[in-house]
């Protein structure tokens, strides 16, 4: 480890890693001073329930054929790795691989969680599950495992977005969902989930709260990284089989943190493996507009952890900004949290600008068109290949770095032809992309 | 609760002044700063002057996950108005200083925890304060929370659910000081035309595990309520129906309702709750 363990964390397991103890599997409930339950006593025995029903199906090789059967030949798993050649010329020379998650079914990493807890639902009987969704990625996710799984499914947005995400309102009503706009607090994805788990209170007996991140009370922290390893799992055997050895850095782009808790899990005991977490920086940090939760938050809880938040003085949370509706929240998993504090992961902003350079650059020189969030991830790529030239121009071409491609772009198409001026100023896609329509 | 003095506690004593008298305690719950920090002032002065034993004081937040409409509507309000945490001890002072009744705050955890535990329960002290309602803190991530009630004397008041299970039950029944809050149903605040069968189980088990002061909450909007639960509950909790009151009628509609709602608190049978049930 280059760098030493920083601010409050947990020092004994910090220790403990870096006298070769293992980061991986970390079992919740908190991550050093991260995570726990800060929920109504209401959800408790449920969150009792779904802990026990995830560690009995964990444990059970029925359960694991299950989900090994529906990610290949449900949603495509492995994903390819793939090296981005071009591209890395860009990068200080470094040997960029894209960990595909764009090619999953429905388009990103969300499907791996949805399966999973989809399959719990099932497993505690419940017939109803209900989600949050900010650009609509995690709830056409949603709905596909509710469809596929017989599910009724009810997808809580903000009101705003659902106005601004019409295609993917519709996208999630053809796959039988219905999609209940949210007009409280900000009417943002943070509302979405206060709604979420107002209905989850009222209707606890029916009803699975299909959480999309990493974040969030004890079990969903542990248990939706679980579902995300396989991510990690892959990359690391992939690069191993292709190069015949480890990365130097594996990048991903954090929102609430799981398609990141996914691939980072795979190299968290890997001490040659520099990780690196790249953050929503909006307008840029210093204009307050941002979604840089770990770089700029303080710790507090909300949505049952204890984790990094954007937070006024008050300890009210201050509503975050992005261009990527995915990562364009205030909080952050704790085990992410956890993380940084230790120094295993380094977490950095990543501004509009900079994700939008890297989004055309991997579209112009690959041929693929990453999602917006992936973009900040590609950013970030360029960075540290950029450094790695700077420390050592010789050996820079020899260093490999994997970045977690975790969505395609189609969604984002007009938002894109938005930022780049591409359209036709009276066309009618003009209009949409003004209104940051994402199709 | 068990192991605490008894009389250190603002809430136990008022509730046990009702007692007295063969009836429950009546507690009213408004929000600090709805529709004005001097309105939630005087709001709480006339519940106090018009059958309230307890004022539930709400500290308005930006992520309320346990309330409905009305209550959200009032605290969305009140931080437009700018509203800061730190007038809640006005508002608790304020209402302390011109009344007998007990004065708790409730709020959700992260407010606490941004000012510093002990910092908030210093001042909630100094404030004449009785203690905190905590609607997403359990027992189980309250330590910091226990040393500083400890410290300060302040009330713990927890809260327990139809689905809490008996060992949950019993955790939180003994974490607890002041009054348990039991929830009478599963769901959010909001006036229901009928008060669950479930709350009176609910205040039954909590009665079991030994609580002595339980207080329903959640749905309660009417004197007809009120008696159903007087009969089997040392407390009732109602809140939306008095934001709605103050919200549409001001002040006066606040003290005309508290009145109103006081005449349900009477036990028909005359039977008390024998303290240690």
């Amino acid at each position: 480890m280059a760098q030493a363990p920083s601010g409050n964390a947990d020092n004994n397991t910090a220790e403990a890693f870096l006298q070769g103890g293992s980061l991986r599997h970390a079992p919740g409930p908190y991550f050093g001073n991260y995570g726990g339950r800060w929920m109504p006593e209401s959800l408790i025995a449920a969150l009792d329930e779904l802990e026990e029903t995830f560690n009995k199906a964990k444990d059970d090789p029925g359960f694991r054929a299950q989900i090994a059967d529906l990610n290949k030949n449900y949603s495509g798993r492995p994903s390819l790795l793939t090296e981005a050649k071009r591209f890395s010329q860009h990068a200080g020379g470094a040997r960029v691989f894209l960990k595909r998650e764009d090619l999953n079914h429905t388009g990103s990493h969300k499907i791996n969680n949805v399966l999973g807890q989809a399959l719990l639902a099932k497993r505690m009987g419940k017939t109803r599950i209900i989600a949050e969704t900010g650009a609509g990625q995690h709830g056409v996710a949603s709905a596909t495992a509710a469809a596929l799984m017989g599910l009724e499914c009810v997808v809580y947005m903000g009101a705003e977005d659902c106005r601004r995400q019409a295609l993917n309102v519709a996208r999630m009503e053809l796959l039988g969902a219905k999609v209940i706009p949210v007009t409280s607090g900000s009417q943002t994805l943070k509302d979405a989930i206060n709604d979420a788990l107002r209905d989850w209170v009222a209707n606890v007996s029916t009803t699975h709260y299909l959480l999309g991140t990493a974040a969030g009370a004890h079990p969903f922290p542990a248990m939706v990284r679980y579902f995300h390893e396989v991510i990690g799992e892959e990359a690391r055997a992939q690069i191993l089989e292709q190069e015949g050895r480890l990365p130097d850095a594996v990048c991903a782009c954090i929102g609430g943190g799981s398609n990141a808790i996914g691939i980072f899990h795979g190299f968290l005991d890997d001490p040659s493996v520099k990780l690196f977490g790249f953050e929503a920086g909006g307008d840029g940090v210093e204009t307050g507009r941002h979604a840089a939760t770990i770089t700029l938050g303080k710790p507090g809880v909300l949505h049952g952890a204890r984790s990094y938040l954007m937070q006024d003085d008050d300890g009210q949370t201050i509503e975050s900004h992005s261009i990527s509706a995915g990562l364009d929240y205030p909080g952050v998993g704790p085990e992410h949290s956890y993380l940084s504090d230790i120094g295993r992961v380094s977490y950095e902003p990543i501004t509009d600008s900079e994700a939008m350079d890297a989004f055309r650059l991997l579209c112009r020189t690959e041929g693929i068109i990453p999602a917006l969030e992936s973009s900040h991830a590609l950013a970030g790529a360029i960075k540290v290949g950029q450094r790695f030239a700077a420390e050592d121009a010789a050996s820079a071409g020899e260093k490999i770095i994997i970045v977690n491609l975790s969505g395609r772009g189609d969604k984002d198409v007009a938002t894109a032809a938005e930022w780049f001026d591409l359209l036709d100023k009276n066309s009618a896609e003009s209009e949409i992309g003004k209104e940051g329509e994402q199709l | 609760m068990a192991g605490h003095a008894e009389t250190a506690s603002k809430a136990a004593a008022a509730i046990d002044r009702a007692r007295s008298q063969g009836r429950a305690a009546l507690i009213a719950y408004l929000p600090a700063g709805y529709p004005s920090v001097e309105d939630s002032i005087a709001a709480g002065i006339a519940a106090a002057r018009n059958g309230a034993d307890l004022i539930e004081i709400g500290i308005p937040y930006s992520d309320p996950v346990m309330d409905g409409q009305v209550i959200q509507a009032a605290t969305t309000e009140a931080l437009a108005k700018g509203f800061h945490v730190s007038q809640v001890f006005d508002v608790v002072a304020g209402i302390t200083s011109q009344t007998d009744a007990a004065v708790l705050v409730m709020t959700y955890w992260n407010p606490v925890v941004r000012m510093g535990v002990d910092e908030f329960s210093r001042r909630l002290a100094g404030a004449g304060g009785a203690g905190l309602i905590t609607p997403d803190l359990i027992p189980d991530e309250a330590g910091e929370w226990m040393e500083a009630s400890e410290k300060y004397g302040l009330d713990r008041v927890f809260l327990v659910a139809p689905s809490s299970t008996p060992e949950r039950m019993q955790r939180t029944v003994d974490a607890s000081r002041g009054f348990v809050y039991a929830v009478s149903i599963m769901g959010v605040t909001g006036a229901r035309s009928s008060v669950s069968s479930a709350a009176k189980d609910v205040v039954s088990a909590a009665h079991g595990a030994g609580a002595e002061r339980v207080c329903v909450g959640l749905g309660v909007s009417n004197a007809g309520q009120v008696r159903e639960i007087a009969a089997y509950a040392e407390g009732v909790i109602v809140g939306t129906a008095l934001v709605k009151a103050l919200g549409d009628g001001g002040v006066d509609a606040v003290a005309s309702l508290t009145k109103d709602l006081s005449t349900g608190l009477t036990r028909e049978t005359g039977s008390t709750q024998e303290a240690g049930a």
